[in-house]
């Protein structure tokens, strides 16, 4: 059995590729509520972080878990900024589905 | 089966169902509570990848600010969040069928690519994990750092921007105003002509 011996890199791998695919389809499901949307999208940083953090681990370099600490900035500035423009449209049009937001527009 | 990797698939297990969950609950509270989960099984799977700091900044900055915020603005919002499920079922077929092409895709160039990759070589760091992290990033990518820093400037002005709603019914002093004034606006100053006084 080669998958039962210590994780190897593919796990990591297969991990975060499993954890993308999951919000993909949270992002097809959800298309009427923008808050699970934006959870979905936090999902999908995760995953890709934790890419980072494997090769990172794998080829011993630093340089990775420095990335992950700048997605991480952007991240929270993301979703403050989509919270904001969520708590705009609800108080604008009364609702969160992703079709109300071209109203906001002008 | 090492003990490292048994930790590892139990964890994966965990992060797997925390995320599905996410997607699929009915209540948002919920959805923010598992996801709270996921974040913090993540943090222990960096942390079995030898990455500590990020770890406990993962914890520290979602589980401690981000997901308060998501729960914040689940509770301000008063929404019918029933009604927003109604085309739950429409979306599943398309969505699962992207996901799993999706997942295909990608597993496969993983594994095509696995052979040559091999067990990660987590070497002991001469270094802690937290110092090393710091040289790196106060010196050799000071710069990027800094712009970190301005980015999240601009996400707090932008934010408050956005959603900073002035109230007519308070009283606020306008410092633009009071220092615009003149004197004539002020003191009308008029001539009258002066009386007798009457004995």
């Amino acid at each position: 059995m080669p998958f039962l011996i210590a994780p190897t890199l593919a796990h990591y791998l297969v991990l975060g590729a499993v954890l993308f695919a999951i919000s993909i389809v949270g992002i097809f499901l959800n298309r009427k509520n923008v808050l699970i949307l934006l959870m979905a999208i936090e999902l999908m940083l995760l995953a890709v972080n934790l890419n980072f953090v494997a090769f990172s681990a794998h080829l011993g370099d630093m340089a990775g878990q420095v990335f992950v600490f700048f997605i991480l900035t952007v991240a929270a500035a993301e979703s403050a900024i989509g919270l904001a423009i969520l708590v705009l449209l609800f108080r604008n049009v009364g609702s969160i589905d992703v079709e109300d937001l071209g109203k906001l527009k002008g | 089966m090492s003990f490292q990797t048994a930790v590892f698939y139990v964890f994966a297990a965990i992060l797997v169902f925390a995320a599905l969950r996410v997607i699929s609950v009915r209540n948002p509270v919920h959805a923010a509570l598992w996801l709270v989960l996921s974040f913090f099984t993540a943090a222990a799977i960096w942390m079995l990848l030898g990455a500590e700091f990020l770890a406990i900044v993962l914890v520290l900055v979602y589980v401690g600010a981000v997901m308060v915020l998501f729960l914040f603005v689940i509770m301000m919002l008063d929404v019918n969040f029933d009604e927003m499920r109604r085309h739950f079922r429409s979306y599943l077929p398309v969505g699962a069928a992207v996901g799993a092409l999706v997942l295909l895709e990608m597993v496969l160039v993983i594994l095509a690519g696995a052979a040559a990759a091999g067990r990660p070589s987590t070497q002991p760091a001469p270094v802690s994990n937290t110092q090393a992290l710091g040289r790196l990033l106060y010196v050799d990518y000071v710069y990027p750092f800094e712009l970190a820093a301005v980015l999240l400037l601009v996400a707090i002005v932008a934010a408050i921007a956005l959603t900073y709603r002035k109230r007519r019914e308070t009283k606020t002093q306008d410092p633009g105003e009071q220092v615009k004034v003149r004197r004539a606006d002020r003191v009308r100053l008029v001539s009258m002509p002066s009386e007798k006084r009457e004995s």
